[in-house]
């Protein structure tokens, strides 16, 4: 399926602009909307026992979910066929910086009741909450500079910059391994998955910089 | 910032019941040992299912009064809901609502018992028999979960230490061993791949922790019979150690001369402890333990200290007088 083939009758541009754009953003919305229901016990959701816990789980693993939204961009359009498909880019990597924003407030606003001296603690002798925090603070300048605008004033630059995902994915991955008591399947899923996402692009540069290369060389003389 | 709550006497915090009437429970442990050997029934847990009620002897006194907490506000227990619906029972599953969920197919009757090890009185015994000679009574604990959530729960049990007494240990019995069920079919946890812990369960007591009138050995909860997620049909609450020391569902019991296996220091040593007393000083590697979260509490309500040993210091602080408690965690 291309994306490039008309549909509706609508060129590329419009069709993101028009229909896939605002689709995504209400599917990305539905997450939290739920998280709402779950909250006030709303249509017959329950946040259960725990509900402070179980908030910070789920923006957490949300966040996380779209961190891998954002980096399944580039496998899917190359192997979809659909060269378009980054235009969506933005708005995931912004619901993840939505989700992550969330979960840090949560944290700090329900599970630490703004208990300021638990959170400098916590931050600096904690190592899961370190790495958590950390990436959070990675993600800001991300989030910065995702306009139009600073794209074009940063230029190569930015790219540079947003290659920083992979080191918050990892950290992500990292911090929810590291604040599970013992079961860790879920993590090391996470893991295996992120390794599958970054090793395809480590596959792909590879294979184009041999490409690159000239087959024959110039054989040295004398 | 939120305030800082101040620390008042452990004394007012834990219900002095307790402690004043160690020598009742002792009067009751021989009685309950005179009663087993010439067959007198002084109380009774029927045969029957989760949720039935219970005969026993509410304790007035150690009432929901009794428990202030160093706020100076009183401790509410929490619901039965709360308490049947979140729990860490790792045999169903690692949610905390694994076990509400699949708990059910745990067959709790018949069970049986086995005594051994280090004692005059061993051997095999039904459960009936096993609880025949003793009164229940009602306890309302403080309950601290290693991972720093709390509630307040009022079960119904025995001390566990006129148990024990009735098995006569010998002066050889320096700890004591539990053991869990073992059975992967009705258990889906224990039946899942990898195995998430080295099943059995196993948790142990040095001796004097275990003949501390606080100890209790569970087999109800607000007054009926206890819920299988919980631990049905016995199960072991010790009020001043974290929760994962109150193993469930137990089968065996094995006085010993050193100091046994329990599961959570054999699959992480550098986490958790044979001891596993509540300590607010001393973190969990990877997380503090100086406060925690009271589940049911209202929102912005439920953070609070954590007190030494959960609030029960005056009774028994006096077991680790000269341990490290940094190296004894």
């Amino acid at each position: 399926m291309r994306d490039s083939r008309p549909f509706l009758g609508l060129n590329v541009e419009r069709r993101y602009r028009l229909v896939y754009k605002p689709a995504v953003f209400a599917a990305s919305l539905v997450p939290f909307a739920w998280l709402t229901c779950c909250l006030f016990g709303w249509l017959g959701f329950s946040a259960g026992v725990d509900p402070v816990k179980f908030l910070e789980l789920e923006c957490g693993q949300t966040a996380l979910n779209f961190i891998f939204l954002t980096l399944l961009v580039t496998p899917v359009r190359h192997l979809a066929g659909l060269p378009h498909l980054p235009r969506l880019r933005r708005m995931l990597g912004l619901f993840a910086f939505f989700y992550v924003a969330l979960h840090f407030t949560v944290y700090v606003v329900l599970d630490l009741e703004f208990d300021w001296h638990t959170l400098g603690a916590d931050i600096a002798k904690r190592p899961y909450i370190t790495v958590g925090f950390t990436a959070f603070l990675m993600l800001i300048p991300l989030a910065v500079t995702s306009t139009n605008r600073m794209m074009r004033r940063l230029g190569r630059r930015w790219t540079q910059l947003h290659r920083l995902v992979y080191v918050i994915a990892a950290f992500g991955v990292w911090h929810f391994y590291w604040q599970e008591k013992k079961d860790v399947r879920e993590p090391l899923l996470y893991a295996a998955g992120l390794a599958l996402l970054l090793g395809y692009r480590a596959v792909r540069t590879w294979r184009q910089k041999r490409q690159r290369r000239p087959v024959l060389r110039p054989v040295r003389e004398g | 910032m939120a305030p800082r709550i101040p620390r008042i006497p452990p004394s007012k915090i834990t219900p002095p019941e307790v402690y004043f009437n160690r020598r009742s429970f002792l009067a009751g442990a021989m009685a309950a040992g005179v009663g087993m050997s010439i067959g007198v029934a002084r109380a009774a847990v029927l045969p029957g299912q989760a949720g039935a009620p219970l005969a026993f002897t509410p304790n007035p006194r150690e009432s929901v009064a009794a428990l202030v907490h160093a706020s100076g506000q009183d401790e509410k227990p929490n619901t039965y809901e709360e308490i049947i619906n979140y729990n860490n029972y790792y045999e169903f599953g690692v949610d905390k609502t694994d076990p509400a969920v699949n708990a059910h197919q745990l067959q709790t009757r018949p069970w049986s018992i086995a005594v051994a090890g280090e004692a005059e009185v061993t051997g095999t015994f039904h459960l009936e028999d096993f609880l025949k000679p003793y009164a229940l009574e009602e306890r309302i604990y403080r309950f601290r979960c290693v991972e720093a959530w709390s509630m307040v729960i009022p079960w119904v049990g025995i001390p566990l230490a006129s148990m024990l007494q009735r098995f006569k240990p010998t002066s050889k019995a320096k700890y004591v061993a539990f053991e869990t069920v073992y059975r992967p079919a009705q258990m889906p946890g224990q039946a899942s791949w990898p195995p998430i812990l080295p099943w059995p369960y196993r948790e142990g007591l040095r001796i004097d922790e275990a003949m501390n009138p606080l100890t209790l050995m569970v087999v109800g909860l607000y007054g009926r019979q206890l819920p299988n997620q919980n631990g049905a049909p016995l199960r072991l609450i010790v009020p001043w150690k974290y929760g994962f020391k109150g193993i469930k569902s137990i089968v065996k019991i094995r006085f010993t001369e050193i100091q046994p296996v329990n599961t959570w220091n054999q699959a992480t040593p550098s986490e958790y402890g044979f001891y596993a007393n509540v300590n607010p000083e001393v973190p969990h590697p990877r997380w503090s333990q100086a406060t925690e979260r009271r589940i049911g509490a209202p929102l912005f309500h439920e953070r609070q200290a954590t007190l030494m040993f959960n609030g029960y210091a005056d009774q028994v602080a006096d077991l680790y007088r000269g341990m490290d408690l940094h190296r004894y965690y």
